[in-house]
């Protein structure tokens, strides 16, 4: 596997090369076009008398007229170029990109050959219309409006006023000429200087293509009209392909990355060939049975779906694949992927969802920007969604009403408690039930399967899926008892439904480990046994033919003794209970929905009350109870995956089987589900769900592959004393001696405790950052808020505060003779009130909640301090009027609240 | 070789490979007598609002009249192909957030002022809702959208107000968007 890897690295390193080297290496010689820009004139000189020398020789094949035209016209260009230098790049570019903005008029090329300061003149101008346009985004206005004004201020920058209104479009179109000239003759200059340019140049070329390919990219995001994106869009796309062509990119595309063709893996032996893989010959009268292949015995048994058909040899075939070092790197492997893409996801949800403060604060807007889904394009749809806003909207109005009443609150909290206890029995209840199932199936199993009913045998996965059907409507009855908010209230029904799931789960498995030391222990003796057995038979034909060179007993594959594989045991376990999952799925739609539905919709002609109104009513296709199910479905694939490989396949089939079933389901026999319910906002909890999911169901795989012995005679790890003994192996026997130095060092706890505690320190350092900016943003948040009440406060205020100062500042005059220590005084009762006034709103945490509440407050702590010092406030004390004009003295005075006083 | 003189052809191709050529079909589909196949020489064709409003993916959009009026250039819903084409580029899935953020304020700005008052506001609501919101309920919600998103406390929305506020929606951006 390692070399397959190293090939498949190669190659893709060589395809990267080859497909990435070429336009790097054949940008030098080309690039033409721009010539003598940033070039020296003697540069230029050189360039010019090298044109000159190519096109001599091209003129024997072109004709010779055109060509010297074509070199006159260069050569005059050529001069311009050099008087004009940087100013016709700078020019040029902006040409390009702001192209919409008008052509400059025909006597453009004479200005042009003007000074530098008249052409930043334009420039400037021209930067100014840009940021006019940017400035009057309306989207009535159309382009012409636009352009006519552009024009205007156009012509009035210009010292020669002229070109405007009907002369317009015949300006345009003599520069549009102008430019074909240019570059047409540039285009066939192009290939004489190809060779001669230098450094500069290029890199500024490719800066330039790089510029209109950013430009080309981006332009979607700018919030222009069609026609002048499109306009600008084929300008650089020509642009682009003009000189990327020349550069040799257009080549490059061209080479295509070959295929890798994979060598075709062999699984080892085919079935029959060794005992492993081959059904006992007790089993093979009954092994092609539909009852024993229904429980993954027989056939199925000793297939590739589970571990024990794999063959334990270290490489296999040609290309040394290593079966079992990939079968061990794989199993645990999935685990370290999968915890990588949850915990990646994760981290990219809360990054996009924002920290969580912002949940309560735009609850309104966004219902009523965001609610309408753009998408919906059926009248059905659309009435539904109708209806939802609007249940939406009044939840929330409710809600809001709601927030200032408060209840019983003893009463309720009796009721919670009383109703996590009734879930709490329930959940041990169904716990206890499955281990005494499983308990008595271990029983059953000892028995002989003959004389077995089908429930005895099925017995386990029958009441495991019936705890999975009753539990979740009976917790959602105890539910009713606590009158929590719908949302919360989901939460709550979805954590005590996958803690059901997961209780049974985990009990399932701890019977299955009581099964596994017991089959660990027949194994033991059965090995024992074998060994025992060899023993005699190399004892009895040395005796009897006298030889020391023995053949292995020559026994039929299928008569072996073997062995229970525990393994493949615990496989099938949970390959059967995925295949009853599956089955009690497809069969409640089938009853819940489909029927159900058809009885409402054809009953509904000759009953005595409207069915699909009232009592049964069609089934609500349930989003939550539908992604729990994917979750623990998920969970039980990676728990079982390792020790049945099929299993995945499995599931590939269940899930796409399942998505156009349920769809159908969905489609035909469900209505929309009555609550809104917002798969988006809780996407991380689901995640956080799948995480825990994804390490609970990791324990018990990694705890087997630590500590169980592999069977000894089944499995890629048998005869192997544990099973990651094939990573120790393959670092002694395949790699070089150093990386098993390097190896053994980096297990040394010495290295390993260290590293731990590096880790937990910097998590450790990390988390107690990320509290730090938490902490700063939620100050931040709160002085925004605080800011913004403030403002809006003083806003309300100003009519009745203006008033009272104006009445004050009419007072001041008369007063100016008092002496001012009094003027002291008022500063004091103003912080105390500030004083009282910001504990207030610091104490509210849920401030973002509701804002309606704040406000109030608000206005009944600013509002009163205000009139009340107005009123009590003594005239005198103020002071010189120039102070009371002046700004509010000393940082003691709010901002907020000082700020009117000066503007009266 | 490159031509320096945009032929028409080169427009035409642009216009059609920019987004997919499908769109063009649509466009032409509404009025098969009304747009011609060549558009060489950019004739000047508009269809009337009825017809963009009928298409499937806007007929059932309360904002379908408001959404044509923004994107067309007469502002009154009457579109050229230029529109056409805007407007669902504006609405794809590629399209980026600001950009969506920017077209959905102008929509949601019925009176063209530039601001979203609360005229604006009842009239989102009542569209939203179908006019099944008591008057109560549709000036208590109109209050607190601006209690919530009016950052400069002026009593009414700007543009960086929704800004603020579109880029912390979670699902604006899967729900501003129409496939075609």
């Amino acid at each position: 596997m390692a070399m397959l890897l190293v090939t498949l690295l190669l190659n893709a390193a060589a395809i990267y090369t080859i497909v990435t080297i070429p336009p790097l290496s054949t940008v030098a010689p080309s690039a033409g076009g721009r010539n003598g820009k940033q070039a020296t004139s003697e540069e230029e000189e050189e360039d010019e008398a090298q044109r000159k020398r190519s096109h001599k020789k091209k003129a024997k094949v072109q004709d010779s007229e055109e060509e010297d035209e074509e070199e006159e016209d260069e050569a005059q260009r050529k001069r311009a170029h050099k008087k004009k230098a940087k100013v016709q790049d700078s020019e040029e570019e902006d040409e390009e990109e702001e192209k919409s903005v008008k052509r400059k008029g025909p006597k453009a090329a004479g200005r042009n050959k003007k000074a530098v300061k008249q052409v930043s003149e334009e420039e400037s101008e021209e930067e100014e219309r840009g940021k006019k346009r940017k400035g009057r985004k309306s989207t009535s206005k159309n382009q012409k409006e636009g352009q006519n004004k552009e024009k205007k201020s156009d012509a009035k920058g210009k010292s020669d006023a002229k070109g405007k209104g009907v002369k317009d479009k015949g300006n345009e179109k003599d520069k549009k000429k102008k430019n074909a000239k240019y570059s047409s003759s540039s285009s066939s200059g192009e290939s004489g200087d190809e060779d001669s340019l230098s450094e500069g140049e290029i890199a500024a070329q490719k800066e330039e293509v790089e510029e209109k390919k950013k430009l080309i990219a981006t332009l979607r995001n700018k919030p222009w009209r069609m026609k002048r994106r499109l306009k600008l869009l084929k300008e650089c796309q020509a642009f682009v392909e003009k000189f990327e062509g020349a550069l040799g990119k257009g080549k490059g595309r061209k080479l295509y990355a070959y295929k890798v063709i994979m060598a075709k893996v062999m699984m080892g032996l085919p079935y029959g060939s060794i005992p492993r893989k081959t059904v006992p010959r007790a089993q093979q009268a009954k092994a092609m049975d539909y009852s024993v292949l229904l429980d993954f015995g027989g056939y199925c048994k000793y297939s590739v779906l589970f571990y024990g058909y794999y063959n334990d040899e270290r490489t296999i075939g040609l290309l040394q694949f290593r079966l079992p070092l990939s079968y061990l790197l794989v199993g645990v492997g999935i685990f370290g992927y999968s915890l990588m893409v949850v915990i990646r996801t994760m981290a990219r949800n809360s990054d996009e969802g924002g920290d969580g403060g912002d949940d309560g604060q735009f609850t309104f807007t966004f219902k009523m920007f965001t609610s309408w889904d753009y998408l919906i394009g059926n009248p059905e749809t659309a009435d539904n969604k109708y209806a939802s806003i609007t249940t939406s909207f009044k939840e929330s109005i409710v809600d809001e009403q709601e927030n200032q009443k408060d209840e019983n609150i003893h009463l309720r909290r009796f009721l919670r408690v009383l109703a996590n206890l009734f879930i709490l029995c329930s959940l041990g209840g169904s716990g206890f039930l499955i281990y005494f199932v499983v308990k008595r199936s271990q029983d059953f199993a000892k028995l002989d399967q003959n004389t077995l009913s089908w429930y005895e045998k099925n017995e386990v996965e029958v009441v495991m899926s019936l705890l999975g059907l009753v539990c979740p409507p009976l917790f959602e009855t105890i539910a009713e008892l606590e009158e929590y908010h719908p949302r919360i209230a989901l939460k709550w029904q979805l954590g005590r439904i996958f803690a059901l799931f997961l209780g049974n789960l985990y009990t399932f498995l701890f019977a299955l480990f009581d099964d596994v030391n017991e089959k660990l222990e027949q194994e033991k003796y059965i090995k024992n046994a074998t060994i025992w057995g060899l023993k005699e038979y190399y004892a009895n034909y040395s005796t009897f033919h006298n030889t020391t060179d023995i053949p292995p007993p020559d026994i039929p594959p299928a008569d072996v003794i073997r062995g229970p594989c525990w393994e493949t045991d615990v496989g099938i376990e949970f390959v059967k209970l995925t295949v009853s999952d599956i089955q009690v799925t497809y069969l409640t739609i089938l009853i819940g929905d489909f029927v159900r539905a058809v009885i409402v919709r054809f009953l509904n002609y000759c009953w005595c009350w409207d069915l699909e109104a009232g009592f049964p009513s069609y089934g609500e296709f349930d989003i939550s109870g539908n992604v729990l199910g994917l979750i623990f479905n998920q969970g039980m694939i990676w728990m079982g995956a390792f020790y049945a490989p099929g299993l995945v396949g499995l599931n590939v089939l269940r899930l796409l089987s399942s998505m156009y079933y349920q769809c159908w389901a969905v489609m035909s026999c469900n209505v929309p589900h009555e609550r809104v319910f917002k798969a988006s906002k809780s996407n991380n909890f689901y995640m956080g769900l799948l995480l825990l999911v994804l390490f609970l169901s990791l324990l018990p795989v990694v705890y087997t592959i630590m500590t169980l012995p592999p069977s000894s005679d089944c499995g890629p790890f048998s005869g192997r004393a544990q099973m990651y003994d094939v990573v120790m192996e393959t670092i002694e026997k395949d790699l070089p001696a150093f990386i098993g130095n390097i190896f053994t060092y980096a297990t040394n706890p010495g290295l390993i405790i260290p590293a731990v505690l590096l880790m937990v320190l910097a998590i450790y350092y990390l988390n107690a950052t990320s509290k730090n900016y938490q902490n700063a943003n939620l100050e931040l948040k709160r002085k925004m808020q605080m800011a913004r009440d403030e403002e809006k406060n003083r806003r309300n205020n100003k009519e009745s505060t203006n008033q009272v100062m104006h009445d004050l500042v009419g007072l001041l005059p008369n007063r100016s003779l008092i002496p001012p220590p009094a003027e002291e005084a008022p500063p004091p009762d103003n912080m105390s009130e500030k004083g009282s006034k910001f504990p207030k709103v610091a104490k509210r945490p849920g401030a973002a909640d509701n804002v309606k509440g704040v406000n109030l407050q608000k206005d009944v702590s600013l509002a009163a301090p205000n009139s009340r010092g107005a009123v009590t406030r003594p005239p005198g004390p103020r002071g010189p009027p120039g102070n009371a004009r002046g700004p509010p003295p000393g940082p003691g005075r709010g901002r907020g609240r000082g700020a009117p006083r000066p503007k009266c | 070789g490159f031509n320096s003189t945009f032929c028409t052809s080169d427009i035409l191709q642009v216009q059609l490979s920019f987004p997919p050529p499908r769109l063009f079909d649509r466009y032409r589909d509404l009025a098969p007598q009304l747009v011609p196949l060549d558009y060489t020489d950019q004739p000047d064709v508009r269809l009337p609002y009825e017809l963009i409003g009928s298409m499937p993916e806007l007929k059932d959009n309360p904002f379908r009249q408001r959404i044509a009026e923004v994107f067309s250039e007469d502002g009154e819903g009457n579109m050229t192909l230029d529109d056409f084409l805007d407007m669902f580029s504006v609405l794809s899935e590629m399209a980026p957030r600001d950009l969506k953020a920017y077209y959905a304020f102008k929509i949601y700005d019925f009176n063209n002022d530039d601001f979203l008052c609360k005229s604006d506001l009842e009239k989102t609501l009542n569209k939203l809702t179908r006019n099944e919101l008591t008057e109560d309920e549709v000036r208590m919600v109109c209050e607190k959208v601006i209690d919530e998103a009016d950052l400069d406390n002026d009593g009414r929305l700007s543009l960086e107000d929704f800004q603020h506020m579109i880029v912390r929606a979670p699902d604006f951006l899967s729900t501003f968007h129409i496939r075609i």
